[in-house]
This record gives structure tokens, sequence and C-alpha cells, in this order.
């Protein structure tokens, strides 16, 4: 095949995969940046110029920044503890415990269900007075408590749920790590006397850093991408307690049809975006100037 | 020497109750909506084991919601998202794999973008798009953002890279053109990747929320998580035995697919992971 017939052949075969993500991913992004510094078109109204002024409303919206402060500390909240928990699924899955085949399947079933379906359930389980949580904290003689009803339990709850949803899916790739993993070493460590921990500590959890790293920027992303629970379960409330900034970006754009603001909005989640993605680049170019 | 056993014994024993006990909170809330659901709504709070069992909850639930024709909208997004992903994932992931031209890092790099910036967050002017399209409310809509996936390239493309240049050269000897070649060399020997890719997507697709909520509004084009949401969120008459049981219904077939195929679905979701 001649040089020019390579060419043609890449290019045609690439065409309709870049064509459909140039129109929808590159241009919505470069799109929002254009709109965000414009006004909201109404009527009969097009849009103007405006140059930084929705950005100035944005710093001065208090409900922006709570919204962001919630989606950190969600983030901060749901993501060591889903990734600790995959790991200690997988460790036990892996071993040799009585029954893992049930625990496999408790733990990766939340995984495969809608999130929408997830949040029906446990808003059941959450309801005041007769939920299941209820009945068990009435049961233990604690007061009852509104968890989904209460600003300072709202955040905590949908907390769980992403937790519980998301740890079963993080640990089946520690799973196929430790998997294609070689028994020689445990049993080399066995024989030197290395305890199980300081075997973990030591040579499991180093092995594992690339599969971290790789279930650490998932859940960063998801963190900032799945709000269906919100949808469900609380609407941004109460007073705004569970607003993350996906959420607040729907409501500003389909529930207020201010369509400038929520481009401004979005400016934000894409740079938070774009500095996990730069992040995970510089931390593998790091490493494997080490190697 | 037997102390030690002992000792090493009883950790492996702590071990087990304390996987046992997470594994058993892990499905308690799964537990309860079955319960709820197969239960007549005075028992869906009371635990009484002589409780009888009922499937009215569900009968109520298709009968209060078009479910039938919401399940016939799901099957058919996510039948053309993934036939459109297969075609343009394999064409896209076999140019970057083995072809040289020019722009191909920088296109590669631009399809990577997608990976961090995923449609779910461009709701705002993807939204803009459909309707300039003409498309809103379609089931099309829904799919289309996805169809384009840079996963299944990026996925495709380092399995197409491990298969040898030789098989590719003998079938270029025997006379095939560049997509015989894909056809009867590449895409027979990635067939455990398109299996493994085909149940995330589908899974994806069938649960995917925000953006079909955003563009649908009618019967017509609802997928099953949308109509659930609609269901759930208006009749606030209803009662949650009714609610679990139309939760059970639009999450059911994947959940009996899953725990028929368990196996392969687990091995699956690894091997989409392992890149």
């Amino acid at each position: 095949m001649t040089r020019q017939m390579q060419w043609l052949y890449g290019w045609l075969l690439v065409l309709p995969a870049a064509a459909l993500l140039a129109l929808f991913t590159h241009y919505p992004a470069i799109a929002t940046a254009w709109h965000s510094f414009h006004s909201t078109p109404k009527g009969a109204r097009p849009a103007v110029f405006v140059g930084g002024d929705n950005y100035r409303l944005l710093v001065d919206d208090p409900i922006f920044w709570q919204s962001l402060t919630n989606n950190l500390w969600y983030a901060l909240g749901t993501i060591p503890a889903s990734i600790g928990l995959a790991l200690l699924m997988a460790t036990w899955v892996n071993g040799r415990l009585p029954g893992r085949g049930f625990l496999r399947l408790a733990f990766f079933t939340p995984t495969i269900l809608p999130m929408i379906a997830v949040a029906n359930i446990w808003l059941f389980f959450y309801t005041p007075e007769y939920g299941l949580l209820e009945q068990i904290t009435k049961g233990l003689g604690f007061a009852s408590h509104n968890w989904l009803g209460s600003k300072g339990s709202a955040l905590g709850a949908l907390m769980v749920v992403a937790v519980w949803k998301e740890a079963g899916f993080f640990m089946i790739f520690y799973l196929a790590a430790l998997q294609s993993m070689s028994p020689n070493l445990a049993e080399a460590a066995a024989i030197e006397g290395a305890s199980r921990w300081y075997f973990f500590r030591r040579v499991t959890f180093p092995l594992l850093m690339p599969t971290t790293l790789f279930v650490l920027v998932n859940a960063v992303i998801n963190a900032f991408r799945m709000v269906d629970h919100v949808v469900v379960m609380t609407r941004g409330g109460p007073d705004n307690a569970t607003e993350l900034l996906l959420y607040y970006i729907y409501e500003i754009g389909f529930r207020f049809w201010d369509t400038a603001y929520a481009a401004v909005l979005t400016m934000v989640l894409l740079a938070i975006l774009g500095t996990v993605a730069l992040a995970q680049f510089w931390f593998i170019g790091r490493r494997v100037h080490y190697q | 020497m037997s102390a030690v056993h002992r000792a090493r014994g009883a950790v492996f024993g702590l071990e087990t109750a304390a996987a046992w006990l997470l594994g058993l909170l892990w499905v308690l809330p799964l537990v309860y909506a079955f319960w709820a659901a197969f239960h007549p709504g005075e028992f869906s709070t009371r635990f009484v084991l002589t409780a009888p069992l009922t499937l009215d909850n569900f009968a109520k639930a298709w009968a209060a919601a078009p479910f039938a024709r919401y399940f016939v909208n799901t099957v058919l997004l996510v039948t053309t998202v993934l036939a459109a992903q297969l075609v343009l994932v394999t064409l896209a992931a076999y140019a970057f794999a083995r072809f040289e031209f020019p722009g191909r890092n920088l296109l590669f790099a631009l399809v990577l973008v997608q990976l961090m910036i995923m449609p779910d967050v461009l709701i705002v002017e993807n939204y803009r798009t459909m309707s300039a399209l003409g498309l809103k409310d379609t089931i099309l809509a829904i799919g289309l953002p996805y169809m384009a996936s840079a996963f299944g390239i990026f996925l495709l493309r380092q399995t197409f890279k491990t298969i040898p240049r030789e098989l590719d050269e003998a079938a270029r000897v025997e006379g095939c053109s560049p997509l015989q070649v894909l056809w009867k060399v590449y895409v027979p020997l990635a067939r455990p990747v398109y299996l493994a890719y085909a149940l995330v997507s589908v899974s994806y697709h069938w649960n995917n929320f925000l953006w079909p909520l955003i563009i649908t509004n009618s019967v017509e084009s609802r997928p099953l998580t949308v109509g659930l949401q609609v269901f759930a969120s208006t009749d606030q008459g209803i009662d949650w035995s009714i609610i679990t049981a139309a939760t059970l219904l639009t999450s059911g077939p994947l959940l009996v697919a899953f725990l028929l195929f368990q196996r392969q679905f687990v091995q699956s979701f690894m091997r989409a992971g392992i890149k």
C-alpha cells in the first residue's frame, strides 16, 4: 500500500467517530466558553457580549459557592471510603474465605443497578418514622431523625448511597490486579516470615498503585458527574445542603432557563475535570521516569 | 507452634465474620426492597415471616404507568447506541492501531478528551444542538452524544495492537483489502473485548438518567429510568410497595441477566478495566 493510500484509509476510518466527537464533545466545550461571555437570549432579544459580567455574578452567588463546597466535601467523603472499602472487598473475595461467591455477588450487585432505582430504594430506607433505618434506631432507643430532611445529615446520607453503589465497581479492578499478581511473591514472603500486614504494605499495595490511580481518577470524575440521586432524594435541599455542581447547572439551565449562567457554571466544572486530567498525565509521566 | 496456629485461626475467623457482616450490610437495602415489593402494603415495614407473598404491587405499577412503552424505548436506545458504537469504534481503533497518517497522534489525543469531559456534563450545549437539529424528544437524541465512545476506541486500539502483524500481512498477500482484513482477522480475534465492551455499554445506557431526563418530554421517547422517576415523583399518593415494585421492574432484566451470567459480567468489567 502506498503512503498516500495509508493516509487516505487512516483519515476515512477515523472520520465518522471524529465528526461525532467534534459535534458533541469539542464543539460544546468551546461553545460553553463562548456563551459564558454573552447574555441569555430572551424572546426577541438576542444574546449580546457582556464580557466578564456572568463571571462576576458567579463570584457573588452564595449558592454557587455552597454547591462547590458541598461537591468538594462529597468528593472527600466518598472517594477515600469507596476506594478503601473496594480494596478490602477485593482482598477478601480474592482470599480463601468461606462463601466468597456470595460475597462477590453482594458487593458487586449495586453496581449494575440504575442509580435512579438505587436512590428510590434508599429513599424508602431513610423515610422518617417508618423507614428501616428509623426502625433500627428506634429499636436501639435513639430519637427519631429525618436523615434527608435535616441540613446536617442530608449530604452524608447521599454519600452513603454513593459509596454503597461504587465500592463494588472499584473492587472489580482491584480484584483483576490481585489475580494477575504472581503467587510466588506471597510464598517467598511467607518463607521469610513476613506478616500479612507487612506484605500488604510493602509489596501488594505498591504493586496496586497503577490500579489505585485508575480507580482514583474514575472516582473523582464520578463525584462530579453523578447527580441522579440528588434528583430523586433531595432536589438540592434542604436549604441547598445537597446542592452539587452539576445539579445546580441542571437547575439553572433547565428550570430557570438561564443558559448563559449555566455556561459559566459548566466552565467551572470543565476546569475541575481538566485539572484532574492534567494531574493524571503529570503523575503518569513522573512514574515512567522512575522506572 | 500450635499457639501460632490458634492465633492465625482466630484472625481468620474474625476476618470471615467481618467480611460476612459487610456482605450482609451490602445486600440489606436490596433484600428490603424485595420484601416490600413482594408483600402487601401493610407489611412493607413490618417484618413478619408469615406475611403473604403477592405480585399485586407489580401488577398495580404496570397498570399505573406505560412501563411497556418505556421498556421498548430503553431496548431501542441501548441497541442503537451499541450498534453505532461497535461500528464507529472498530473503524477508528483500526486506523489508530495500524495506519500511519498525518495528525494521528493529535487526533488520538482529541479522542481521549472525551474520557474526562463526558457528554454527561455538557448538557446545556448539547440540548441547544439537539434543538437546532430538530431532534429534541427522540430516542436518537438520547444516544447520539455517546455513539463515538473514546473509551471504546481506546480499549479496541489496545487490543488491535496486540494482534501480530504477520496475520495482517498474510491476509493481504491473499488479496484481502484493508476492510476485509479488519473483518476477517481483527474483529474475530477481539471477540472477548467486544463482549466486555458491550456489557459495559448496555448497563451504562440502561441506567443513564440525567441526559435522557432533559432531552425527552413524552411517553414515546422516555427510557425506563426517566419513566420511573416521573412515576415515583408525580403520584405522591402511591404507596411505597408499588414504587419499590416499579423500581425492581426497571432494573429487573439487567439484574436477572447479571445473576445468570455473573462470571461473564465480572470478567468483562475486569477486562474493560485493564488497559
